[in-house]
């Protein structure tokens, strides 16, 4: 098979991953839901990895991907801890929009 | 073996202090034995140490650790146990044994009984770090320790307002000295690149220039009104009058026999250095002749039985400083050891007295003791003798002495001394007679309370007025023993060995003369015709003058004390507001600024967001667009 | 052809990506990501990492979103909880995404391009899961533990957080 950058160039990889990212950011700040603020949270770590797989492709070596795999590790553990979290406030207040969590007032 | 010696002596005052501090409570009565122990067993070294160092005539010295080390200027902590410490030691602890046993009895029911010995160890401790002190350092730390424990013990009866004045005065007007005793030791080392005594005396012993002396002469000033501060000379000397508010055997201890002779050691130690500066000895001679007379004239009048004792020591000090003057080093310290032993006599003796009144200090409510309290008069008697040159007692050889250097040197001193010696004799024997001659003058209460005082009060008493018979000895005009024990230390002697000659029997039979004067004016006005003191309202004159103390008191209140009033009472008044009001301004901008600041913080997640999202705008366009 | 192939892909991740944002159903916005990771495994596989395309697609829509999705029905949120922000919030969200994604594209077109040199593949094998099995096992074996240790403690965590407090149960 042969190597797709030769073909589509990596620029185009990096505008991708760059609205990509940029629709997480919006998500952050668009939403009160804390669950929907993880997916974004996720669409940004992807953004992320498929920027490392594109540019391992690109300079022919593996070691882009190994770091994927740890981002996907780190994403797991980042979402079962967060998870857990949620839970905790949704049981304790009964929502978990971020606009009625006002305990961090200094 | 010398460092064993030393830590030993050190340590046990040291450890008897602290265990009497934390855990008298406990030990009840024990902790005056302890106490008593423990300054026994400083004494037992002391004798000893000093045995082996009057048999070798090597000092002992010890360094136990370097303590400050800067360049090429090193303090050691260490100890120098040579003739002239050895003869200080000897009478602090021996002395300061018979006063602890004595203070077992008289301190008896005291609520702060162990405190009490727990302070008097910590005493006897910072004396002996005081004479036994290597360098002037160490000597220093001794110095300000006794002034600690004076303050602690002048203080001791704290419930008392007046007792807590006296005790700060105390310590107010040993700063003084103190400031200058540090001026001179800061030149010293300025000089000398050392504080050591033998350093510094080789130093010397090689030879100086014109420069150095002069430097040496303030550093000697400096020194002396040190030794003014802790000796309570003209012009500090108000404050150890005052210091008779503490315990008896306090006054007895520190404020007779022991630290207020810290300034003659200090400058007996230190010989070398004042041999260097004549102007300086001169003055010391004249301030001690003139404090000598001052503080007799003074004490002719007071009717405080500790009061006159107070201001007898102070002149019987000014005789010894006359001596150290005119270079009479040894003769100063001889007469520091008699003054000791009989001072330390008449200071317990008074307590005794004031014990059987049940604490009745004015001898105008005495009278007629005699009969009630035979051994306490007895040893007064004799003690009051000596301190008023009764011929072949112990004083009236070390006065004479002191009087014999003062008539080669400097007459008309010699005159002002015979004066305070005349006045002396009459003050001690009109104490003698108004306390114990004649009839009680006191209420019937007290009269019914009267008592000899128990064994362990008397026994002190009867040790010491044995020594102030036969203390004399240890400097007969013809052998001259201290002369010759002190000869390592003092580099240039003046008051040489006197010969018996016919200069030396006459003006011993002029001091016998002087002696007699005194006792019979005494005997006159107060056997003869009965006099009693007037009531305080009565008095006029002169001798109110006399009686208020020349009001020197007062005069200093209004020259030193009340313009220092108005100063800090104007900086309290508008420096401190001015201050305060912009240090606290400051701290209300601050306040002020935070406050609204908090308002930022409002725990709105969504904002926080916000805020990381700009802030990361910020960032990129810093470190990639704008550069 | 895969050119073509890459833009349907992108496409397809960039508006179901935006979907999730925008979906007022928290349930709608999690399938949709879900088929925003399809596509983004699609080009790993078009990048040729197939093993990796296969773990991504295990991993996050497998078990993360199921997670997701187990959670949002554990709280049985659905559309009647969802409050939307006020217009102006979503405004000023709206210029931030703008704000970031014209900065970042700034950033990438002004840097020095050093990418954009004449590219050849040299066909050399670096991305099978042998490759990748001997990379990550020897030179990077210390933190490749580290990451179990991570998600063992994650596990760990995770149950101590969401567990009820005994207090709690008295009360």
């Amino acid at each position: 098979m042969e190597n797709v950058i030769e073909i589509i160039g990596i620029e185009k990889y990096i505008y991708l991953s760059i609205i990509l990212f940029c629709i997480g950011v919006l998500g952050i700040l668009y939403r009160r839901n804390a669950i929907v603020m993880f997916m974004c949270i996720e669409i940004m770590l992807n953004s992320a990895n498929m920027l490392l797989v594109a540019f391992s492709t690109f300079h022919q070596d593996a070691e882009g991907q190994v770091f994927v795999f740890f981002t996907m590790a780190v994403a797991a553990a980042e979402v079962a801890v967060g998870l857990a979290i949620l839970v905790t406030i949704y049981r304790n207040i009964g929502s978990i929009d971020i606009d009625k969590l006002k305990n961090l007032k200094g | 073996m010398d460092t064993n010696v030393i830590l030993l002596l050190l340590l046990v005052p040291l450890i008897g202090s602290l265990v009497n501090i934390f855990f008298g409570k406990k030990l009840g009565n024990g902790s005056g034995i302890i106490a008593t122990i423990a300054v026994l067993i400083s004494f037992i070294v002391t004798v000893i140490a000093f045995v082996q160092v009057n048999s070798t005539k090597v000092a002992i010295q010890g360094d136990l650790f370097e303590w400050i080390a800067v360049d090429r200027f090193t303090i050691s902590f260490g100890f120098l146990l040579d003739q002239l410490s050895l003869l200080w030691l000897l009478f602090v602890t021996g002395i300061g044994t018979l006063i602890h046993l004595y203070s077992t009895s008289y301190m008896k029911g005291d609520e702060n009984y162990a405190k009490f010995f727990g302070y008097l160890n910590l005493f006897i401790f910072f004396m002996i770090v005081l004479v036994a002190g290597s360098n002037l350092l160490i000597t220093f730390i001794g110095w300000e320790g006794v002034g600690l424990c004076s303050y602690l013990l002048i203080g001791f009866w704290h419930k008392n307002q007046d007792y807590n004045d006296a005790a700060k005065k105390a310590f107010i007007m040993n700063r003084i000295g103190d400031l200058g005793f540090l001026i001179g030791v800061f030149i010293l080392a300025f000089l000398f690149q050392s504080l050591d005594y033998m350093t510094i005396k080789e130093a010397l012993a090689t030879g100086t220039n014109h420069q150095i002396n002069t430097w040496i002469g303030f550093a000697a000033l400096a020194i002396f009104i040190g030794a003014v501060g802790k000796s309570a000379q003209i012009p500090l000397y108000t404050w150890l009058p005052d210091a008779m508010a503490g315990p008896t055997p306090v006054s007895a201890l520190i404020h007779a026999a022991t630290m207020v002779t810290a300034g003659i050691f200090l400058i007996t130690r230190l010989n070398f250095v004042f041999d260097l500066a004549p102007l300086v000895q001169n003055t010391i001679a004249i301030v001690g002749a003139f404090t000598s007379l001052f503080a007799a004239s003074i004490g002719l009048v007071q009717n405080d039985i500790k009061k006159v004792l107070a201001y007898s020591t102070v002149s019987q000090l000014g005789l010894m400083f006359m001596a150290i003057g005119f270079g009479a080093y040894e003769i100063a310290v001889f007469h520091v050891i008699t003054h000791a032993f009989f001072k330390a006599c008449l200071f317990l003796g008074s307590g005794s007295v004031i014990h059987a009144m049940g604490g009745e200090q004015d001898m105008r409510r005495m009278g007629g003791l005699d009969k009630y309290m035979k051994v306490t008069y007895i040893t007064f008697l004799i003690a009051t003798a000596a301190i008023s040159g009764f011929p072949f007692l112990s004083g009236f050889f070390s006065k004479d002495e002191i009087l014999m250097v003062a008539f080669e040197n400097n007459k008309f001193l010699y005159i002002v001394g015979s004066i305070a010696s005349i006045m002396t004799a009459f003050y001690m024997f009109r104490l003698v007679f108004l306390t114990f001659k004649k009839g009680f003058r006191g209420s019937q209460e007290q009269k019914n309370h009267l008592h000899e005082s128990p064994l362990s009060m008397t026994l002190p008493l009867i040790i010491l007025a044995f020594f102030s018979i036969v203390g004399g000895a240890i400097n007969l005009p013809g052998s001259n023993w201290l002369n010759h024990y002190l000869q390592p230390i003092i580099v240039k002697s003046t008051g040489k060995a006197h010969e018996l000659g016919t200069e030396a029997y006459i003006l011993m039979a002029l001091a016998t003369a002087g002696f007699l004067i005194g006792l019979g004016w005494a005997f006159y006005k107060y056997i003869k015709n009965s006099e009693v003191p007037q009531e305080d309202e009565k008095i006029t004159g002169f001798h109110k003058v006399l009686y208020n103390k020349y009001y020197i008191d007062e005069i200093y209140m209004v020259i030193f004390v009340k313009p220092i009033y108005v100063i800090a009472t104007f900086f309290r008044d508008f420096v401190e507001v001015a201050l305060s009001g912009t240090v606290l301004g400051l701290g209300k901008i601050a306040d002020e600024l935070s406050l609204q600041g908090k308002k930022a913080q409002n725990g709105n997640i969504g904002l926080y967001l916000f805020a990381f999202v700009f802030g990361i705008c910020i960032l990129f366009y810093y470190l990639f667009i704008a550069r | 052809m895969i050119e073509i192939l890459f833009y349907i892909l992108s496409t397809i991740t960039l508006g179901s990506a935006t979907l999730t944002v925008l979906s007022k159903n928290p349930i709608h916005s999690a399938l949709w990501l879900v088929v925003s990771f399809f596509s983004l495994a699609g080009h790993y596989i078009l990048l040729n990492s197939q093993f990796l395309g296969m773990v991504h697609i295990m991993v996050y829509s497998g078990a993360i979103m199921i997670l997701m999705l187990f959670t949002i029905m554990l709280m049985n949120l659905n559309i009647s909880h969802e409050v939307s922000k006020p217009f102006f919030t979503k405004l000023v969200a709206t210029v931030a995404f703008c704000l970031v994604g014209i900065l970042m594209l700034t950033i990438v077109m002004r840097g020095n391009q050093a990418y954009n040199i004449e590219y050849s593949s040299t066909g050399e094998d670096f991305q099978s899961v042998s490759v990748l099995g001997k990379v990550l096992l020897n030179e990077y074996v210390m933190p490749f533990e580290m990451v179990a240790v991570l998600l063992l403690l994650a596990m760990i965590g995770a149950v101590l957080i969401s567990k009820k407090d005994k207090t709690e149960k008295e009360a």
